[in-house]
């Protein structure tokens, strides 16, 4: 795979293993990496983006335990063929069309971009202090 | 813990250059040792080669005692150094260099050797005593990362280098890393630390003022910016969390650790009218910590 797509920001405020889970979470969701597929090596991945082998490990033994991925001792990481990651491309795939509805409808009806994120990050915000206040 | 000191400290007459230094480097790392000049970096990385004797406390490298003159020999067997004068012998060339320091080193890694010369592209031919600044450093990084140590010692590895051999000596540390060599390096460059770097510590005046792992800080540090209708009220912005607090006029500056929520929270009850939230780089993390004045 074009090691561009697992290209890393290191000054974004996120950690990097949280983006490389991302990115593969991403991948495989969208069959860019296909169950059963291997997934580069730590030790390439680390190469290739020039970051610390450490975090690609980090980033490989938490999809492991979300069951993303299957570390085979000696052998690499490998895309899990599971029901559910079916079922989930499934999801993700109705959820992005839900929301490209909505955005469609507010943009019909005059908002703009930043206007449509702002709404997004209150609904998600309030959602958070909700939670927190235990509502 | 592959680098360990406790209370480790070089005094010269009244001055102190390294003063009571904790440092933990764990094994299979990628650490980097940040400071301004002076602040006492090239001291730590003389007396944990015993190249220097502290004046106070002591530390471990690679298990041995660093104070121990026999056991600082084991040190320096297992370490691959690159410090700012590269000791070559002037009268060999660079293919005869290689090929000593080769016979030296049963560990010695002829792969990585063929990568190294061919990335950096030195001149065999030539005569130590005739490379450039950046040549030089470039042969004494193949000798250090090719010679099979178990620990890299790098004080300043990228000065002198041209961006291309830097990336290359960037990636290099990242094999190393692969390798499981403990990687312990300083340096200026902030911009490469927030790459490749586990774990960051800052030294000023002598002192370690600061020490995170980078995906901590990238987690649990930010900038939040506060607006206030009237004078911002700083006296009662005094929650868990904050480092550091900037105030003027109407606006409130914060650098913070964790805690973001109660803190954005404590803004809204103060009657903030706006509330930025920002992640924050290592390059404010250094200047952060170097503005405290160390007791």
């Amino acid at each position: 795979m074009d090691p561009a797509f697992f290209k890393v920001n290191p000054a974004s405020g996120i950690p990097i293993y949280l983006q490389l889970m991302d990115r593969f979470r991403h991948a495989v969701e969208s069959c860019l990496l296909a169950p059963g597929e291997q997934l580069p090596g730590i030790r390439t991945l680390a190469q290739q983006l020039v970051i610390s082998p450490n975090t690609v490990v980090k980033a490989y033994t938490e999809l492991d335990r979300e069951g993303v991925i299957e570390l085979r001792h000696g052998a690499g990481a490998f895309v899990l063929d599971q029901e559910r990651h079916r079922d989930r491309i499934k999801e993700v795939r109705a959820a992005k069309n839900l929301v490209r509805t909505a955005v469609e409808k507010l943009r019909k009806q005059g908002f703009a971009n930043d206007e449509i994120r702002r709404f997004v990050d209150a609904e998600l915000n309030l959602e958070a202090e909700e939670i927190r206040s235990g509502h | 813990m592959v680098i360990e000191t406790h209370g480790l400290s070089k005094q010269y007459r009244q001055t102190f250059a390294v003063r009571d230094l904790e440092l933990a480097v764990p094994e299979g790392s990628i650490s980097a040792f940040l400071g301004p000049n002076g602040s006492g970096k090239t001291t730590t990385i003389r007396m944990l080669l015993g190249l220097a004797r502290p004046s106070a406390g002591d530390g471990r490298v690679l298990g041995e005692t660093i104070s121990d003159e026999v056991a600082s020999v084991k040190i320096r067997q297992r370490t691959g150094y690159v410090g700012e004068d590269k000791r070559l012998y002037g009268y060999m060339t660079v293919a005869q260099i290689l090929s000593f320091v080769r016979s030296v080193y049963p560990g010695w890694n002829h792969d990585r050797e063929h990568a190294l010369l061919k990335r950096f592209d030195l001149p065999l031919d030539r005569k130590c005593k005739k490379l450039s600044k950046g040549m030089r450093t470039k042969l004494a990084l193949v000798l250090a990362l090719c010679r099979g140590a178990d620990l890299l010692i790098f004080d300043e590895p990228s000065e002198g280098l041209d961006p291309e051999a830097a990336e290359q000596l960037l990636e290099a540390v990242v094999q190393a890393a692969a390798d499981g060599v403990t990687v312990f390096f300083s340096t200026h460059q902030i911009a490469e630390v927030e790459r490749v770097a586990d774990r960051v510590f800052i030294m000023n005046r002598g002192r370690l003022v600061f020490e995170s792992a980078l995906e901590e800080i990238r987690e649990s540090y930010r900038r939040i910016h506060f607006a206030f209708p009237g004078r911002a009220p700083v006296q009662e912005m005094n929650v868990d969390g904050i480092l550091s607090l900037r105030a003027e006029d109407h606006t409130l500056s914060l650098v913070i650790k964790g805690n973001v929520e109660s803190i954005k929270q404590r803004g809204q009850a103060l009657g903030a009218i706006s509330i930025d939230v920002q992640p924050i780089g290592l390059r404010e993390v250094f200047l952060e910590s170097l503005a405290e004045d160390p007791p």
